[in-house]
């Protein structure tokens, strides 16, 4: 057996995928944010002509998926597999969605990580020989992540300042085999490893403060894989975190400082990135929608036109539920990693 | 049984901690005075409304301006502006009774997709349901002792 794994917890692509092209569907006030130009459609009404948010979060999945395929000429039936999962419990927008689009499917839950652990699995498939083609996709939608998670919209209070604002939105990655010559978005844009996250737990339980649980586990991921990969900070040009936010980024910084890396000058968050200060969302964006809508537009198009090379993509869970949250257990967190380059 | 922490979660825990930003509390408090004695100067007068023109007896009016209040809470959280009120006002708006109208109309609005039995019905008091729980148990435990003490 060739052995692609490198280290502890990454794992080499020796044929790696290429990412051909990819979606993504934003809110209104993600729209309103300084990334708003790149996202392919923003919502006006949060219900998107639904009868219900969930709805509309599924629609947003289904349609982030179909909207990738379409620019590339190709059909949902042309996927070999679509890998993918949202916060809701039981990850409906994920299932019914795949109900929709009618192939093989794999549904996934790593809370805000799940674009990280799609795109990684994705590869995996693709790099295996398992499939072709595959499609890669994560949701999230602030008011049916409020209704489950918290308390009812029309609820007068105040948020605290670590608090995060759930992103509306749905990102899609395409992913082909290397040998695919039809019509791509990206020109060659490839996954050239992954490193698998651990569950790491520092003992944060305050359900407010998302991004400093987060950290840890971001910062572990990103020490195992230059590790495992001895390989330095200097061969990336960005190194990108999920949705840790503003006081989760500061955390991961002083981590990662701790273990003798500075990121401090590669490193941006998605959820700091989607919003900007002046709409007051407390510590920026969460949600796996955020990471998915940010790389998927944003990123993906920076790699396409050669500002960047080599980017490390760190998309950070918190594995709670409410459940375990009024039991007072603290907050699991996990990171996966993917090395996205432009070859 | 519950972990004992290590050494690292601790030190994390308290580096958190020390960093993390606060809410101004006196900001807060502030506007918590500033928005609750607005709410109840208008409970005031809607009191003094019963009172003199409307001439209701002293055990009708705390009703009288229960009641206008509540649809006033009600009112505002179904138009949408309770919310925002309580994004600015914090503590001033929920604590006088217009914050238990809007705890009680909000998931009543919320969860009208989930059927007027299982939705509604049972979500109604997801949030009001412990004030009422331990507001109705407190009064009878005090019920019960003032008679024991008669």
């Amino acid at each position: 057996m060739k052995n692609k794994r490198i280290g502890r917890q990454t794992l080499a692509f020796p044929q790696p995928p290429r990412i051909i092209s990819s979606a993504a569907i934003v809110g209104d006030i993600e729209g309103q944010g300084p990334l708003g130009a790149y996202f392919d459609q923003v919502l006006e009404d949060d219900t998107w002509g639904e009868a219900s948010w969930e709805k509309a979060e599924r629609k947003m999945f289904e349609q982030t998926v179909r909207r990738a395929l379409q620019k590339i000429d190709l059909e949902s039936s042309d996927l070999d597999c679509l890998l993918g999962g949202d916060l809701l419990n039981q990850i409906i927008s994920a299932n019914f969605a795949a109900r929709e689009l009618k192939t093989p499917f794999l549904g996934l839950y790593g809370a805000c990580s799940t674009m990280a652990e799609s795109l990684l699995l994705g590869s995996i498939l693709i790099d295996g020989g398992y499939a072709d083609r595959v499609a890669c996709a994560a949701t999230s939608h602030f008011c049916t992540a409020e209704r489950q998670f918290r308390n009812p919209l029309e609820m007068g209070g105040q948020t605290t300042p670590t608090a995060q604002r759930t992103v509306t939105g749905a990102g899609s990655t395409i992913l082909a085999d290397n040998g695919y010559g039809g019509k791509a978005l990206y020109g060659n844009v490839q996954v050239t490893a992954g490193t698998i996250g651990r569950v790491i737990d520092l003992g944060i339980t305050d359900s407010n403060n998302m991004g400093a649980a987060m950290a840890p586990a971001a910062a572990d991921t990103l020490c195992t894989h230059l590790s495992d990969t001895g390989r330095s900070i200097r061969d990336y040009d960005l190194i990108v975190t999920g949705d840790l936010g503003r006081f989760g980024s500061e955390m991961f910084l002083e981590l990662c400082s701790d273990h003798g890396i500075d990121a401090q000058r590669r490193h941006l968050d998605c959820g700091n990135l989607i919003f900007s200060a002046a709409q007051k969302v407390d510590c920026g964006g969460s949600g796996c929608g955020c990471s998915a809508c940010v790389l998927n537009s944003y990123l993906l198009g920076r790699l396409e036109q050669g500002e960047l090379r080599r980017i490390f993509f760190i998309a950070t869970g918190a594995l709670m539920s409410t459940t375990s949250g009024m039991q007072s257990d603290s907050i699991p967190g996990i990171a996966h990693g993917v090395v996205l380059e432009r070859r | 049984m519950k972990n004992p922490q290590t050494a690292q979660q601790k030190q994390y825990q308290q580096r958190v901690n020390e960093k993390m930003p606060r809410s101004n509390v006196l900001s807060q408090c502030l506007r918590a005075f500033v928005s609750g004695g607005i709410i109840c100067c208008i409970g005031q007068a809607v009191r003094a409304w019963g009172q003199g023109p409307l001439g209701l007896s002293e055990e009708n009016l705390a009703a009288f301006t229960a009641m206008v209040m509540v649809f006033l809470g009600a009112t505002l959280t179904g138009l949408g502006v309770y919310d925002k009120i309580g994004t600015w006002a914090g503590a001033g708006s929920i604590v006088p009774i217009t914050g238990f109208a809007n705890s009680v109309v909000s998931p009543a609005m919320e969860f009208k997709r989930e059927g007027f039995v299982m939705g509604v019905g049972a979500k109604l008091f997801s949030i009001a349901g412990p004030v009422l729980v331990y507001g109705i148990s407190a009064s009878i435990l005090v019920g019960l002792v003032t008679c024991l003490l008669k």
